[in-house]
């Protein structure tokens, strides 16, 4: 078959035979700064950027020596040591086209984002233990996508979670911050149960749980749609999918840099290569389950974008617009392998762009006393050139602005999709329009119009050691994805580890949906320069219509959780708590009352009386004897 | 002759045992004991008489040997607690109790 994937031929000695070194460094960093606590204060933050590098010089090395291969040797699985003898799991690396790209991503961009923290986290005095953190959440990234089995994958999958988890609850003096890590860890959770349930019905169907034992299928049958379905709510979950995205809102409580490299570069995306390493096995094209991964995209794309209409925190406008783009991902990663290049193109380049905004989120913060309501911000673009500068080459990529990298992946997804079913193509290209209204008023509202600033605020740009990573990720927002996209480099490089015509699909500058996209873009944007550029911005948050508000409430999702999950819940507890208190309590506290009560009255039977006892014993050996006596045997 | 000895016996123990439990002071209350004791005795003798062996008269002897010591130990006890008391009533000695 023509969209076979690669063998994957086992590999030892060179780089690539040293690839753990790439999750060995910042794994030992956050060991060394977690161990060695207040000595490592001083310089924590320079191992935690230098564990960073270290392990992106590894996978460029890597990179290096994979493209050396030829395409259909691009597979090499490195063994490490035997996980589970008695079940045949062994713990590996799989080095692939797939797996390199995520690995540079991570390293690339993590290393900048570690740089930017140092310069963001530096009036904090607890940034030893965010760079730990960070450390720690490289090094769980890395084994996510490098396990050559699906253990491996569960056991970084788990351990981002954890990092995510410690990091949204960083602040944890802030109830808020530490309800969102709680809620995020719980919502994280149901999406766990998924992977793990569907990693137990590949095991007792196939036997293996690794990549190079498990062969491609063509036909889906039962089995197979019930695992698709089980990974994809595994995907969901961490990637903050309806129905399970309520969690990505409220991770905006961690600090900025977190929320960039977590909750929009790096780990949000590792449900779409969840997908996308699966999609051979168990989303084949056309299949049901690759359907549904494609339908929830769709439904996310919207969903994400018409929350982020509406907030009037920076960060919580940009996460609606990371769901946003996650699901467009979804929706590439649903279409099959023609899909799968976009998505990940569109992973790599929103990686870079999104970045860039949360970052210049962050900066714009720092320097407003971290303020994060927008109606308090207004005219910032003379205070904050870079940033403004940097800020707005990503809003571009992110609204698709003709050659900029979100042109170039977000269209590539568009147009996959309309081949596929034009119902969600048009969903798509609606999704992008409503992306040029929200991101539009954003920066509006931030660098535009006039001033709106709290008392005492006094902006100013930010040091270099934030401005630089800035710099360098608006760099890759403007030419990464023509790079990625034109002449199909992206495809043909990844085609051997996720399959596809050998073919790269051309693109075109020039289609109906793609010209019906930049004019909903331009629509959009013209709107948002109607209603927050031009016209005042109120100071204070307007009452708004339904639709506002609906948008306000992320579209009532917490809102149903509470009355689907939390209430019941809540009464089932209740029910067992009474039955736990006048049950259960109420027969051990009756039983001990019982003895307690018999015995205060039995133990008055010890008068003291010496005469009382003699006659006691007295008539006891009497009525023995009698007894005795009755029975005969005296 | 032998049921003669053994109603003493059975009347000497009841005696004693009634003394035992209605009597307050110490010393007659210890008295009462030994009677009780002494009735035993008088049984195992009788027995002893009638079986036509010696066991019951040696069994006798110990305890009229135990007899003794108790006697030597009770008497010391009654006297302490007739120091500290003041009283030599069985009832007066009632605090180890509920």
């Amino acid at each position: 078959m023509e969209s076979e994937i690669a063998q994957i031929t086992q590999h030892t000695g060179g780089v690539i035979g040293s690839a753990w070194l790439m999750i060995a460094f910042p794994l030992l960093g956050a060991f060394i700064l977690l161990v060695f606590n207040r000595f490592t204060n001083r310089w924590g933050h320079l191992l935690g950027v230098a564990m960073s590098l270290a392990s992106f010089v590894v996978a460029v090395l890597a990179f290096f020596e994979l493209i050396g291969f030829g395409e259909g040797e691009r597979r090499r699985a490195v063994e490490l040591y035997s996980f589970i003898p008695n079940m045949n799991i062994d713990m590996g690396l799989l080095i692939d086209p797939l797996s390199i790209s995520f690995a540079l991503l991570i390293t690339g961009v993590g290393s900048l984002i570690h740089i930017y923290s140092i310069g963001y986290m530096s009036h904090d005095e607890h940034r030893r233990r965010f760079f730990a953190y960070l450390n720690l959440f490289v090094a769980a990234m890395l084994l996510l996508v490098l396990a050559d089995n699906y253990v491996g994958l569960f056991i970084g999958w788990e351990g981002v979670g954890l990092a995510s988890y410690l990091l949204i609850g960083f602040w944890q003096f802030k109830p808020s911050a530490a309800v969102a890590a709680k809620k995020a860890f719980v919502v994280n959770r149901v999406g766990d149960f998924g992977l793990l349930v569907g990693m137990f019905v590949i095991f007792t169907t196939y036997n293996t749980l690794s990549f190079a034992e498990l062969k491609p299928i063509v036909e889906e049958n039962g089995t197979t749609l019930a695992i698709g379905l089980l990974l994809l709510l595994g995907a969901c979950g961490k990637s903050a999918q309806l129905p399970l995205q309520s969690w990505l809102l409220d991770a905006m409580e961690g600090p900025t840099p977190v929320s960039a490299l977590i909750h929009a570069a790096t780990m949000v995306t590792a449900g779409v290569y969840l997908v996308v390493r699966s999609g051979a096995y168990f989303f084949p094209e056309g299949s049901g389950a690759a359907l549904a991964v494609a339908i929830v995209g769709a439904a996310t794309l919207l969903a994400g974008a018409i929350i982020g209409c509406a907030k009037d925190d920076i960060k919580k406008g940009l996460a609606g617009s990371t769901m946003s783009q996650i699901g467009y991902m979804m929706l590439g990663a649903g279409l099959g392998p023609a899909g799968y290049a976009f998505a990940i193109g569109h992973l790599i380049t929103h990686g870079f762009f999104k970045a860039d905004l949360f970052l210049g989120a962050g900066s714009v913060m720092h320097g407003m006393n971290d303020e994060v309501d927008m109606r308090k911000y207004g005219g910032l673009a003379k205070y904050m050139k870079v940033t403004f500068a940097t800020f707005f080459i990503g809003y571009l990529a992110i609204i698709g602005f003709p050659l900029l990298s979100g042109y170039f992946t977000k269209e590539g997804i568009i147009e996959a999709a309309m081949e596929h079913n034009q119902v969600l193509g048009w969903l798509a290209v609606l999704g992008a329009g409503i992306t040029g209204f929200y991101m539009s008023r954003m920066v509006f509202m931030t660098f535009f119009g006039k001033k709106r600033w709290v008392e005492g605020a006094h902006p100013h740009e930010s040091p270099l050691v934030m401005t630089l990573p800035l710099m360098i990720l608006s760099v890759g927002a403007l030419f990464l994805g023509g790079y990625l996209v034109m002449g199909g480099t992206l495809y043909t490089f990844l085609r051997p580890a996720v399959g596809g015509d050998p073919t790269p699909p051309v693109f075109h500058f020039a289609s109906v949906p793609g010209a019906v996209t930049l004019a909903l873009v331009a629509i959009g944007a013209a709107y948002a320069w109607m209603k927050y550029g031009r016209a005042e911005v109120p100071a204070v948050q307007p009452r708004g219509s339904f639709l506002t508000t609906f948008a306000r409430r992320d579209l009532y999702g917490d809102a149903l959780n509470e009355s689907l999950f939390m209430r019941p819940g809540q009464w089932l507890t209740r029910i067992a708590v009474f039955f736990d208190n006048r049950g259960v309590d109420g027969l051990v506290n009756g039983l001990a009352a019982g003895i307690g009560g018999s015995s205060g009255r039995l133990r008055r039977l010890q008068t003291g009386f010496a005469r009382t006892y003699a006659l006691s014993i007295f008539i006891g050996a009497a009525l023995l004897t009698g007894a005795l006596l009755l029975v005969g045997t005296i | 002759m032998t049921t003669q000895y053994l109603v003493l016996s059975g009347l000497l123990f009841a005696i004693g045992a009634l003394g035992v439990l209605i009597r307050r002071n110490a010393i007659v209350v210890f008295m009462c004991v030994e009677l009780m004791l002494n009735a035993c005795n008088l049984a195992f003798v009788t027995f002893s008489r009638q079986v036509g062996n010696l066991e019951g008269q040696i069994i006798a002897f110990f305890v009229m040997v135990v007899a003794a010591a108790e006697v030597v130990v009770g008497l010391a006890i009654i006297v302490t607690i007739f120091r500290t008391r003041r009283s030599a009533s069985v009832d007066d000695a009632n605090l180890l109790k509920y």
